[in-house]
């Protein structure tokens, strides 16, 4: 990592810090706060909250290690999350998880070499009647069917354009800006 | 822009006018206010069913250490599989849970509630942080709540990271602290010692909006609602092999084919009540009641038509835990791989009847040994799946395998 990348994350991390404050209990959301804004919660990061909080870092690592949506690999700007389980997968989850790494040419649990894309499975996301139900970070897709899922794909791509023209590109949790049919805002 | 409407029957919520509740706990002594709920039969809506007046007597008179305070945590990592209510409550009807919250506080003397919200569900916090919002400019939260002199009470929002055990309620308050989510030993219970060693309640979304209609309502409306032991109505989360999926509000006691009936699955073969670690209720049994005296459940109704394969059911569910197990305790951790790896064996028909013996009794292990309740649960639906269906479960051939079609 460059040293003026680490001092940008260094200073993060005190911010996050000063806003939650320096107890154990203020963990979870410095991390979940730093995975939001730099896709992943680097080693070096893991050190410094560590060191911020009087942790011992395999403390850190631990709970890391723990949560479905912590992690210290980076993710992609979008993270797609396809329910896996059984009322969705009633709902035919299979064809939409195949068409899905075939627009996006990777496989579960990858990420594109752009840095785009992740694609992961996960638990009932509570939207069973639904189903099959995705996330795209916090957006929800209901009723996906293979067709539909290369209009999703697109949506983000072009909310991904639009922020890759700017200088300093925004933070890692960008949304689709048009909601593909379905899609649900906030 | 779609909206997300699972209702499929008129709510009982959607008559209670906001605040009504409130005032009237205002106005009850805190032993009172306790005596209102337990009058009403309030059973938890989570699925343990632990009665609601009870948890709150024992949080009441729980001792806080100097300087601390007493905790009322909403828990909303609705994570089950199969059930969607607790969204549905949070979308539309969030002012009767912060309710429902604030009665809890007034009731054992809480100051500060956190409402834990699964990960997957954060489009819905900018709403609810909106909603926070406006509850402390109308006075209903922060400090002398309705006027009353020394209730102060406020609630903050804290996220989940796709954990599905976070919702067992030990493990929660670990998340909470900044741990990892593994459930704790009981006793001690939270109730006495919970969030930062202090006692703590931990109910439910739909367990506190209730709170609210029933001292909105009087306790006897909803007592006379549902049986002797499963007093009011609840929601149920419907989903699968139906006409109408959704969210239903039935009162307890009713049986499974009246609310097959109201949702169009008729036909199902197959019942999963209670979600992943509920039970596979077949047709035959249909009659049974939704109740915490017969089939229990958190309200997840997962309908399975004629052509589903059970066995194909039986390894999604089994797939899940062994993803969700915390890793902490042994019977947990390798029980269900090894269950999950027998599910394979008998999908490709590779399974003696021996072996799915000594599976059926590492299942029952499970249940005893196991430290929380998602292994003492995790073996349910495995368990029921190959006792109602041994043919479809045995002597497969390879060709059958695949999905649940
Ligand atoms: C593995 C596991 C997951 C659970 N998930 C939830 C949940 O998502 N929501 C919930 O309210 N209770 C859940 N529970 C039950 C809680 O431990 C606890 O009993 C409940 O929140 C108490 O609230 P109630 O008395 O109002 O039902 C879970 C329990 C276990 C063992
Ligand atoms: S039963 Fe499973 S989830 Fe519960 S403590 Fe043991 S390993 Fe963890
Ligand atoms: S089963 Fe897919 S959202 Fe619940």
């Amino acid at each position: 990592m460059l040293v003026g990348s680490q001092q940008k994350l260094q200073d993060d991390i005190r911010a996050l810090v000063q806003r939650h404050g320096r107890t154990r209990d203020a963990l979870l959301p410095i991390l979940q706060d730093l995975q939001a804004k730099h896709a992943c919660v680097p080693d070096f990061a893991m050190q410094v909250v560590a060191d911020e909080l009087g942790l011992h870092p395999a403390e850190v690592y631990g709970v890391v290690s723990f949560y479905a949506f912590l992690g210290h690999e980076p993710r992609g700007r979008f993270v797609v999350r396809l329910c896996r389980t059984v009322s969705c997968e009633l709902a035919r989850t299979a064809p939409v998880a195949r068409q899905l790494e075939n627009e996006l040419g990777i496989a579960f649990g990858e990420t594109t070499r752009d840095g785009r894309f992740s694609l992961e499975w996960a638990a009932c996301l509570g939207l069973c009647d639904q189903g099959p139900a995705l996330l795209v970070n916090d957006r929800v897709y209901t009723k996906v069917t293979p067709e539909r899922v290369h209009a999703i794909v697109e949506d983000c791509r072009r909310v991904f354009g639009a922020h890759a023209a700017q200088t300093e590109p925004a933070a890692h949790a960008a949304q689709p800006a048009l909601a593909a049919e379905g899609g649900v805002t906030p | 822009m779609t909206v997300i409407d699972s209702r499929r029957t008129p709510l009982t919520f959607d008559s209670i006018v906001p605040g009504t509740g409130l005032a009237v706990a205002l106005k009850l002594s805190r032993a009172d206010l306790i005596a209102t709920v337990a009058a009403s039969n309030l059973r938890g809506r989570g699925g343990a069913g632990f009665p609601t007046a009870t948890k709150w007597n024992l949080a009441a008179a729980a001792k806080v250490a100097e300087g601390e305070c007493k905790f009322v945590v909403c828990n909303a990592d609705e994570g089950e599989p199969g059930t969607f209510k607790d969204r549905v409550l949070l979308t539309e009807y969030a002012p009767l849970v912060f309710e429902g919250m604030t009665i809890a506080a007034r009731a054992v003397g809480a100051k500060r509630g956190i409402l834990y919200l699964r990960g997957e569900y954060v489009y819905l916090r900018p709403a609810l942080d909106a909603e926070l919002a406006r509850r402390r400019k109308d006075g209903v939260l922060g400090a002398a709540i309705g006027g009353v002199a020394g209730f102060d009470f406020d609630v903050e929002i804290r996220m989940g990271a796709g954990a599905y055990v976070c919702g067992e309620e030990t493990a929660l308050i670990e998340s909470l602290e900044g741990q990892r989510g593994e459930p704790r030993n009981r006793p001690p219970f939270p109730v006495d010692t919970g969030f930062r060693n202090q006692p703590t309640v931990v109910n439910n979304v739909e367990t506190l909006a209730a709170v609210t209609a029933i001292l909105a309502k009087g306790p006897e409306f909803f007592r006379k609602l549902g049986s002797e032991r499963s007093a009011g109505f609840k929601l149920f989360s419907v989903s699968g092999d139906c006409d109408a999926p959704g969210v239903y509000e039935f009162p307890l006691g009713l049986t499974l084919r009246e609310l097959l009936e109201q949702a169009g699955g008729t036909d199902a073969k197959a019942v999963q009540v209670g979600g992943a670690s509920g039970v596979c209720v077949p047709a035959a049994q249909f009659g049974r009641r939704i109740a915490f005296e017969d089939v229990a459940t958190g309200g997840s109704i997962i309908v399975f038509g004629p052509h589903r394969d059970m066995l194909a059911v039986a390894k999604n569910f089994m797939e899940f835990f062994c993803e969700e197990s915390c890793g902490q305790c042994t019977p947990c951790r390798e029980g269900n791989a090894k269950l999950l790896e027998g599910i394979r064996m008998l999908e490709r028909g590779e399974c003696s009847t021996a072996y799915l013996r000594e599976l059926r009794l590492l299942g029952e292990t499970m249940q005893l040994a196991s430290k929380c309740g998602l292994g003492q649960s995790s073996p349910n639906a495995f368990l029921s799946i190959v006792e109602h269906f041994p043919d479809e479960v045995l002597g497969r051939s390879l060709a059958a395998a695949g999905g649940t079609r």
